[in-house]
């Protein structure tokens, strides 16, 4: 039986090269995967906002690629690990998905990019939030599009400090993604000469805040930063605005996406500063994109992941075509080759580690008496260059990039 | 009915199976297999019902992923023994705390117990958190066979398989199971009898504990990855639904059990009803309790039995 299964091993590796060399485009088909929290507490920020998305990125760009169908697949991590790399893996050894747009959780990115790149193929990260993947976990298959934690420390945190908020105290969200963040929001601070002076870590999913805000409140910060996300985050500024906390202090939201602000009552929220990757309504080329994803969505505004997944599936398939083949390694060469100008992306460009540097918008959460309607939800304050947004090159410590 | 015969067309299909079917999803069924026969080893034959088992699975597959990526060279079959080890360690204290105890105690102490070594999993710096340890390599089998490739990986996992199912039968068939049995049917009389019960409970503990252990350190290096999801509440009541579906208390059940309900998990994730696959999970439990309560393999073997 050993011989025989050699022999049929043999014949399929030398069945799967030979077709590898006479097609351009790997088994005539060039094969979307979308990966993403389509039912859990991210779904909001990806699910089925960003399969729309790319649905709509491969509509514009016509359905075809060097005159082969592209295709689109999906399906749900359930922000596990275990899930989102078994179902990379099946696309790939099965059913011939040539990249896999998406992944939210940062846990579940890492563990796809990881097998992503053991097979050559490549992620484009929309959603994620923690700046690994483009540093010490970095890959030439990785392209980081969306944002990361570092711009949001940068965007968020040091125009506060410079304007004189010294003291900080975070609540950070007791798991990876939080603790990365309060970590990258803590080199900023003191390097801009402030300093933290206390902070709490409540587990995912926490729903009474109080003790936590309490604590804050009395360690004489002028800052609550908020180190978490998503029903957290909302959670905590809820309690902080019912303890008169936010009167007193300043409260700093680290992650706050659109459906999140627009879930909060402008009371509550109002003023607030943060950092996105895009906003629907910042000028006119956003708004038209906009107003089809929403013709799509049941008119729920589009948040910055699904903008970053139309964007990179957009690049990506610009790529495919630049490069006339599907083969990764020639793809990624050509994304980083040409620049990323469109309705998300301005002055933007892909790094040789992998990061896609683009400008960032400094926002504030509008009052209930400056809003025209339920989706008037941000004012932009200002727009951060993106190379001040990001963190440089040299800083990464990416190695392959850094050897390059 | 001709039990040997069955075994081995069993045998055969599953020798046969991965040129049909994806590999690595019935390396899934294989390990949760393995993973719920140990459980029921506990529950279906002694009744104790271990509301932590998650802990067995999770510890062998930390233990296995962190050594095979941590130290170089390293074989899979020790990094494998070596899960199993410390997942065994774990079983012998745990049991040797939960035994005291019996029914709904029973089932609080190990799950408080689990959740003690979930938060421990969940701070210690050499699993990764919430990320997991990523990325461990398959190695080469006795330094020799290379386990990179999904097809030989399977034919490994399947022997494990085999090698771990063929010990619960044996427990189950052998004298020591038969106590267990009788521990199950009537404590007292088996006190009685001048059976220590509490040392064949932490016994048939540990070696359920054991095989949960050899389920996870297994499931690591074929996912090349050890997650939370393996040492959580949620995985120690996926492996009850397992066994009660399949059969608690049947040899086959708890496989028939595993397999249908990953089968149920793949199939749910990438289709439209994705959005509710715990919803549907949910009925499944709900209908399986009120309608079958002998779990699949057991109104199977009720009506072979009535009309034949």
């Amino acid at each position: 039986m050993n011989v025989m299964r050699k022999t049929l091993l043999i014949s399929a590796m030398v069945a799967a090269g030979t077709t590898a060399q006479a097609a351009n485009v790997s088994d005539d088909v060039v094969k979307i995967g979308v990966l993403g929290d389509m039912s859990g507490v991210y779904a909001d920020i990806s699910g089925q906002g960003s399969v729309e998305a790319v649905k709509m990125a491969v509509e514009d760009f016509g359905g075809t690629v060097l005159g082969k169908k592209i295709e689109v697949v999906h399906a749900d991590d359930q922000n596990k690990p275990d899930v989102g790399s078994v179902i990379a893996r099946k696309w790939v050894e099965e059913e011939n998905v040539d990249v896999i747009n998406g992944a939210v959780a940062s846990s579940v990115t890492g563990a796809v990019t990881k097998f992503m790149s053991s097979k050559e193929k490549i992620t484009l990260i929309a959603a994620s939030a923690s700046h690994a993947f483009t540093t010490k976990a970095c890959s030439p298959f990785n392209a980081h599009w969306t944002y990361d934690v570092v711009s949001l420390a940068n965007g968020t945190v040091k125009p506060m400090v410079q304007s004189g908020k010294k003291k900080w105290f975070f609540v950070t969200a007791d798991y990876a993604f939080g603790h990365a963040l309060e970590k990258v929001a803590t080199g900023v601070i003191s390097n801009n000469g402030g300093e933290v002076v206390g902070g709490v870590r409540a587990p995912l999913g926490t729903t009474d805040f109080s003790s936590y805000i309490l604590q804050a409140q009395s360690s004489g910060a002028d800052v609550i930063a908020l180190a978490n996300a998503g029903t957290d985050m909302v959670n905590a500024l809820k309690t902080a605005a019912e303890f008169g906390v936010t009167d007193m202090v300043d409260v700093a939201g680290l992650l706050v996406f659109t459906p999140n602000a627009q879930a909060l009552d402008p009371a509550v929220a109002g003023g607030m500063k943060l950092t996105t990757g895009f906003y629907w309504d910042m000028d006119d080329q956003t708004r038209e994109w906009s107003k089809r994803y929403m013709a799509r969505m049941d008119g729920k505004i589009p948040a910055m992941p699904h903008a970053g997944a139309y964007s990179s599936t957009m690049h990506y398939l610009k790529a495919v075509e630049a490069a006339g083949t599907d083969e990764s390694k020639a793809v990624m060469a050509k994304m980083k080759e040409m620049p990323v100008e469109d309705f998300f992306s301005r002055n933007g460009y892909l790094r040789k580690d992998g990061r896609m540097v683009h400008d960032m918008l400094q926002v504030r959460i509008k009052n209930a008496d400056e809003r025209r309607d339920g989706n008037d939800i941000f004012a932009i304050e200002q727009i951060i260059p993106g190379k001040d947004a990001f963190l440089k090159l040299e800083e990464g410590g990416c190695k392959f990039a850094l050897e390059s | 009915m001709n039990n040997k015969k069955l075994n081995l067309i069993l045998l055969g299909l599953a020798l046969v199976a991965p040129l049909v079917l994806y590999p690595v999803f019935l390396m899934k069924v294989l390990c949760f297999a393995l993973f719920a026969c140990a459980f029921n080893l506990l529950l279906g034959f002694s009744g104790l019902l271990s509301f932590g088992h998650a802990v067995f699975l999770g510890s062998g597959s930390y233990i296995t992923g962190y050594l095979m990526l941590s130290v170089e060279g390293l074989t899979p079959e020790v990094a494998i023994l070596a899960g199993v080890a410390v997942s065994a360690a774990i079983g012998f204290v745990y049991g040797k705390l939960a035994v005291k105890r019996e029914g709904i105690y029973f089932a609080m102490v190990t799950l408080a117990l689990a959740q003690l070594a979930f938060f421990f999993y969940l701070q210690a710096p050499f699993t990764g958190g919430e990320d997991g340890i990523q990325g461990i390599p398959r190695g080469k089998l006795f330094g020799v066979i290379d386990l990179s490739d999904n097809l030989v990986m399977y034919y490994f996992v399947l022997a494990v398989f085999i090698g771990g199912f063929a010990l619960i039968y044996r427990t189950i068939h052998s004298p020591f199971g038969q106590v267990m049995k009788a521990i199950r049917e009537n404590e007292p009389r088996a006190i009685s009898l001048g059976y220590k019960v509490n040392q064949y409970k932490l016994l048939c503990f540990v070696i359920s504990a054991t095989l949960a252990g050899l389920a996870g350190s297994t499931k690591a290096l074929v996912f090349q990855l050890a997650s939370l999801t393996d040492v959580h509440w949620f995985m120690s009541g996926e492996v009850v639904l397992m066994t009660l579906l399949g059969g608690m208390g049947t040899i086959w059940g708890p496989v028939l059990g595993a397999g249908t309900i990953v089968t149920l998990q793949n199939a749910l994730a990438a289709g439209p009803l994705g959005n509710y696959i715990h919803v549907i999970m949910g009925v499944v439990f709900v209908i399986c309790v009120l309608a079958f309560r002998n779990g699949l393999v057991g109104e199977l073997q009720k009506l072979v039995k009535r009309n034949f």
